[in-house]
């Protein structure tokens, strides 16, 4: 625990502020993960450090990324008869074109929130005269988790459980994000969790072919500034990790190799983004007995409000505060858009903690 | 009829009105009557430093204690879903009727309904509470006037920890017990010690919604200084992994008040001093500002809002 406390020191925190102001550098820099977004809106690092960093924020939110079609594919799911859907909370109120989650349960559907995939499985067991379905949401940092429960799902032959895989990889979203043509961040706050996982190789591409600085940093306020610093000081672009008290150069084998075992790369589809190929998880045809994407489900054609600029938000082109739904039409009671719906998507952490409307 | 004669009144009923009749009859001192009811279907059932049984009456208490009143009498009312063990219904029944006595009120009347099996998760409680507010005593969400300040009697969020912690599939690995108790006696001290203006316990929304509500309620702004709010190191630490935000979490045994400066310290003393206060602090001010804005000025020096959250907080995904 003093570990961490170190960390959150507020002297060394105010100290490094002044050093960061001091080396009289400006630089636009994104934090790509939500939990970045949430820690920095929280601790209240973004108007202290305005003279020197234009923060923003990147499409780091597995909640905000996931596309109107697949959320309408998942509430089709849930609305199948004898099927549990299991989720993660966070989804509950993302909006589809056939309303949330939650306005599906309200119609009778079986929606339940669990906080593993481990506890949809044994829901699964508890339940054998149901189709359990997990919707399997998140990046590097859950599919690993849901990778180890479809093993011992096939293991164990638990056959009514199910996943739907909407996981996604960061390093090709980043790639896409880079290769747009108004793309003008000078240097990424890199996720810590998602790099404990994947190590630092994947993201090298960034500094090598794109001259991008990058730290893979920890989560609290000492953290992030020791990464800006790093980032206004770095004078070769490389990829460097401040936090290694969890993230080792090479990853975890352990959870890529389970990964990998389960899941194959696909093309996704990614709010604000697009189709990036190479970005989604499939499950392989070893485990297809459990694969929920096979089934043929009927959704209603997606059509969104137009005014919802959630995509712009999370390629870091504007901010929250500018677009015209934030706080007025859009609001964590009545999210338009997911960035407003997840507990770390960049509008609700505005929302929550920045702007005074 | 078995099931509360056979359960219900020797846990509960003994010595007391409730059970012939269909309305107890009770002798009241002179004062203003404070009422108050509220429902619990906590899960799970029995968690680190509580169950439901006790929360049933604390939770009560509580809200008869935040508007000044020493609270006297309980109504429960149980809902049961069909299949519940009896042992189970026994031990709860047990903590609240200890926690009563422990709290000083009487439950004295109540009611048993049995549900079919899932159409309830358990058991449910409703309580109902009377208790007296002494004549001139006037505390309120909405009497906070600026200069106040605010006190908390301790650590925030050790209740929603605690039952997240025993949570299917959480596995949260902390140590942390609900602070789960009844107030009254602690408001008692707060109330003999000086002028207290306002009273809230931060339950479901945290400190975040209460303090909203109060600078809404009585028309002020409030500051708080985020060093001086006591949160546990394994409370922090398990906010930090699960994306929850401590000012955010449940309490089941806290109470923040705006107190007249003058009285402040003496106030804080005394809180100190009673068993439910030891970490008690003083953690912000009542200002003039814009009425109803809750700004929080953090460790680092910045001021940002402090707002109510919408909702339930949800576990993050990664």
């Amino acid at each position: 625990m003093k570990y961490v406390d170190e960390f959150r020191n507020p002297e060394l925190s105010r100290r490094l502020i002044q050093a960061v102001l001091g080396l009289g550098k400006r630089m636009t820099v994104m934090e790509v993960c939500g939990t970045h977004t949430m820690a920095i809106s929280r601790s209240g690092l973004r108007p202290l450090l305005a003279p020197a960093v234009d923060l923003l924020s990147g499409p780091g939110c597995p909640v905000c990324v996931t596309s109107e079609a697949d959320i309408a594919r998942a509430i089709a799911l849930a609305e199948l008869p004898d099927i549990i859907l299991a989720t993660f909370g966070d989804m509950m109120k993302v909006p589809g074109p056939q309303g949330t989650l939650l306005d599906a349960a309200a119609r009778g559907a079986q929606v339940k929130v669990v906080y593993s995939p481990l506890e949809a499985l044994k829901l699964a067991q508890q339940r054998p005269e149901k189709r359990v379905v997990f919707l399997g949401v998140g990046f590097e940092t859950t599919a690993p988790a849901v990778a180890a429960t479809l093993i011992t799902a096939k293991e164990q032959n638990v056959f009514n459980f199910y996943v739907l895989s909407l996981h996604k990889m960061v390093p090709p979203a980043l790639r896409a994000l880079v290769e747009q043509e108004d793309f003008r961040v000078e240097g990424f706050i890199l996720p810590g969790h998602v790099s404990a996982v994947i190590g630092t190789r994947p993201y090298i591409f960034l500094a090598e072919e794109y001259g991008i600085p990058c730290v893979i940093t920890g989560f609290e306020p000492t953290d992030i500034l020791k990464a800006i610093y790093l980032l206004l000081t770095m004078e070769e672009p490389a990829v460097e990790v401040e936090y290694t008290r969890a993230v080792r150069p090479e990853g975890n084998p352990k959870a890529v190799e389970m990964m990998e075992r389960v899941f194959e790369p696909c093309g996704a589809e990614w709010r604000g983004l697009g189709r990036i190929d190479g970005s989604g998880m499939r499950i392989r045809e070893e485990f297809s007995a459990h694969d929920a994407s096979l089934w043929e489900v009927e959704t209603p054609p997606v059509l969104g409000d137009k005014r919802c600029r959630c995509g712009d938000v999370l390629c870091g082109r504007i901010r929250p505060l500018d677009c015209p739904l934030f706080a007025r039409t859009c609001t964590p009671e009545s999210p338009v858009g997911p960035c407003m719906v997840s507990s770390e998507g960049t509008c609700a952490s505005y929302y929550l903690y920045e702007e005074a409307h | 009829m078995e099931l509360l004669e056979e359960v219900v009144f020797p846990l509960l009923g003994g010595g007391s009105p409730w059970g012939a009749e269909d309305a107890t009859l009770l002798d009241f001192p002179s004062g203003k009557l404070a009422l108050t009811t509220d429902s619990f279907v906590v899960q799970p059932l029995f968690f680190p430093g509580g169950d439901i049984g006790k929360l049933a009456v604390c939770g009560t208490v509580n809200d008869l204690a935040m508007r000044g009143a020493k609270p006297l009498f309980l109504t429960l009312g149980l809902i049961l879903e069909e299949g519940l063990p009896l042992e189970t219904l026994r031990r709860v029944l047990r903590s609240a009727a200890n926690w009563a006595r422990e709290a000083g009120v009487q439950i004295v009347a109540g009611d048993t309904k049995v549900v079919g099996r899932g159409q309830a998760d358990g058991l449910y409680i409703n309580t109902a509470g009377v208790g007296v507010v002494k004549e001139g005593l006037q505390v309120g969400i909405s009497r906070a006037e600026p200069g106040d300040l605010l006190v908390i009697n301790g650590y925030l969020g050790d209740h929603e920890v605690a039952v997240l912690s025993c949570r299917d599939g959480l596995e949260l690995k902390v140590q942390v017990s609900s602070d789960c108790a009844p107030l009254s006696s602690l408001v008692e001290t707060m109330l003999s010690a000086g002028r207290v203006h306002a009273m809230r316990d931060p339950t479901r929304g945290g400190l975040a919604s209460v303090l909203t509500e109060m600078a809404v309620a009585s028309a002020v702004a409030l500051e708080i200084w985020e060093e001086r709010v006591p949160v546990r190191e394994e409370v922090r630490a398990a906010c930090e992994v699960l994306g929850l935000d401590p000012f955010l979490m449940a309490n089941e045994g806290k109470v923040v008040a705006a107190v007249h400066p003058d009285d402040a310290d003496r106030i804080l003393m005394a809180m100190r001093s009673h068993s439910l206060g030891g970490e008690s602090a003083i953690i912000g001010e009542v200002r003039e500002g814009r009425p109803g804005e809750v700004v929080l000025v953090t460790s680092l020096g910045s001021r940002r809002l402090l707002r109510m959250p919408s909702g339930e907080q949800f576990p993050r995904i990664c």
